[in-house]
């Protein structure tokens, strides 16, 4: 147990990677719903060639495992000039990388959109972006909200690969708490409890929004 | 890049099918034996599997990977990094494949159950006669989608040291200080393997279709 008292003593540690861990998941959401929500009208879009192009850039995503894709930015870009600290690299890879994810998920709710909600929005004179944003948007956001919410704790359990190109977040911190002081089990502990603490909070927020949104259709 | 740094990606990618494969062909039939724990409410094993499932579903799996690599020498289990990435691999695998086993046995329809056993079939034939080539039918479609998100956690058994596809991508992009063609050759291979577990899937699936037809 005297392990359990070196953690809780250096606590503060621990805490301070998940305060990171808990900023960057929250960058990563806002921007990859947000990303995700813009890529979902180029993948809806009746042109083939734009169609195609986002159709690419989804299945790329879907296919690249995220660490490789995190080597991608952090290493790869400076080569062609583009130049990132870790931190940043960490975030924009979490971004590019969910927002093909949840633009795929988006479209298969917008797919299932009724015609007629469309068509009564036509009727009432919107078009283009009024109709996306007033028309479209708000219901397949509502539907597709349990999967968004898969999304974001898929986001919170790719956050700790981040620890390989030294961000330091939850994970990175019990690594380093568990060097220097030989607390591996402790550490580790304290993190995974951590992360499900945080994915349940997630989970039963999306079931509230979701319950919320019944009561309102 | 070199013939000598190809054919060293490829050997990584050896080491990811091997690990992926070994993990799934344990981890499948485990979690069909967690969620015959969960169906027939065995009690405080049912309660031990919710922990589990709840709590390495929400795990990454570098974390998992550290803790089981690093953690497990205190209580005198001391394994070498293949072993214990395999472990990782399985133990998360299994967490999913359990909801994926649970959701089919709940959708199982009761009446058929009912007949089986009007039948006079044994507790154990019941499950293997009926239960079970229904079941494995009916979840096989998630089963695979579960095996290449596997394939794609592979990478985070590179943080204790097991130099697979990515790891190996990194060391060849270290030494020719050109990152971008490894990384590459990398994606490509991913692709390659995710797309056979795809394939190999609607083979089987079609397979089905033709004796369901009969």
């Amino acid at each position: 147990m005297g392990e359990f008292a070196i953690v809780w003593e250096h606590r503060g540690m621990i805490m301070d990677g998940f305060e990171s861990t808990l900023i960057i998941v929250a960058l990563a959401a806002i921007g990859s719903l947000a990303l995700g929500t813009l890529l979902t009208i180029p993948l809806m879009s009746r042109h083939r060639v734009v169609a195609a192009f986002a159709t690419g850039y989804v299945d790329a995503m879907r296919c690249v495992p995220f660490l490789l894709f995190v080597y991608l930015i952090y290493f790869g870009l400076p080569t062609l000039g583009v130049r990132f600290d870790n931190w940043s690299a960490g975030v924009t890879a979490l971004i590019l990388y969910n927002a093909g994810y949840m633009a795929e998920l988006l479209r298969a709710s917008w797919k299932n959109l009724p015609k007629e909600t469309i068509e009564a929005g036509h009727a009432f004179g919107f078009s283009g972006w009024g109709l996306f944003r007033r028309i479209i948007l708000p219901p397949v956001l509502f539907a597709a909200l349990p999967l968004i919410g898969n999304q974001l704790i898929q986001i919170v359990k790719d956050s700790a690969f981040l620890t390989i190109i030294a961000v330091a977040e939850l994970t990175h911190e019990a690594t380093s708490l568990q060097t220097t002081y030989f607390v591996p089990f402790a550490s580790f502990f304290a993190a995974v409890v951590l992360y499900w603490v945080t994915c349940i909070v997630i989970e039963s927020t999306v079931g509230f929004a979701n319950r919320y949104a019944e009561v309102r259709r | 890049m070199t013939t000598n740094d190809y054919l060293s990606i490829v050997h990584g990618a050896l080491a990811t099918i091997s690990m992926s494969l070994v993990s799934i062909v344990l981890g499948v039939p485990l979690g069909l034996g967690f969620a015959l724990i969960r169906w027939s409410r065995l009690p405080f094993f049912n309660q031990l599997t919710i922990a589990y499932v709840s709590i390495v579903r929400t795990c990454p799996a570098v974390t998992l990977a550290l803790m089981i690599f690093f953690a497990l020498p205190q209580f005198g289990i001391s394994l070498d990094p293949v072993p214990a990435g395999i472990l990782t691999l399985t133990l998360s695998t299994a967490a999913f494949n359990t909801e994926i086993w649970r959701s089919a046995l709940m959708n199982f329809p009761r009446d058929q159950y009912d007949a089986a056993l009007s039948f006079g079939m044994r507790r154990g034939t019941r499950f293997r006669r009926i239960v079970l080539p229904q079941i494995v039918r009916s979840s096989l479609p998630a089963l695979v989608n579960e095996m290449t998100l596997q394939v794609k956690s592979t990478p985070a058994v590179a943080v204790i040291g097991i130099v697979e596809i990515t790891r190996a991508a990194i060391r060849v992009g270290a030494r020719t200080y050109d990152p971008l063609p490894p990384f590459i050759f990398a994606l490509v291979l991913y692709s390659v393997i995710v797309f056979a577990f795809v394939k190999t899937q609607r083979a089987i699936e079609r397979r089905y279709d033709h004796a369901g037809a009969h």
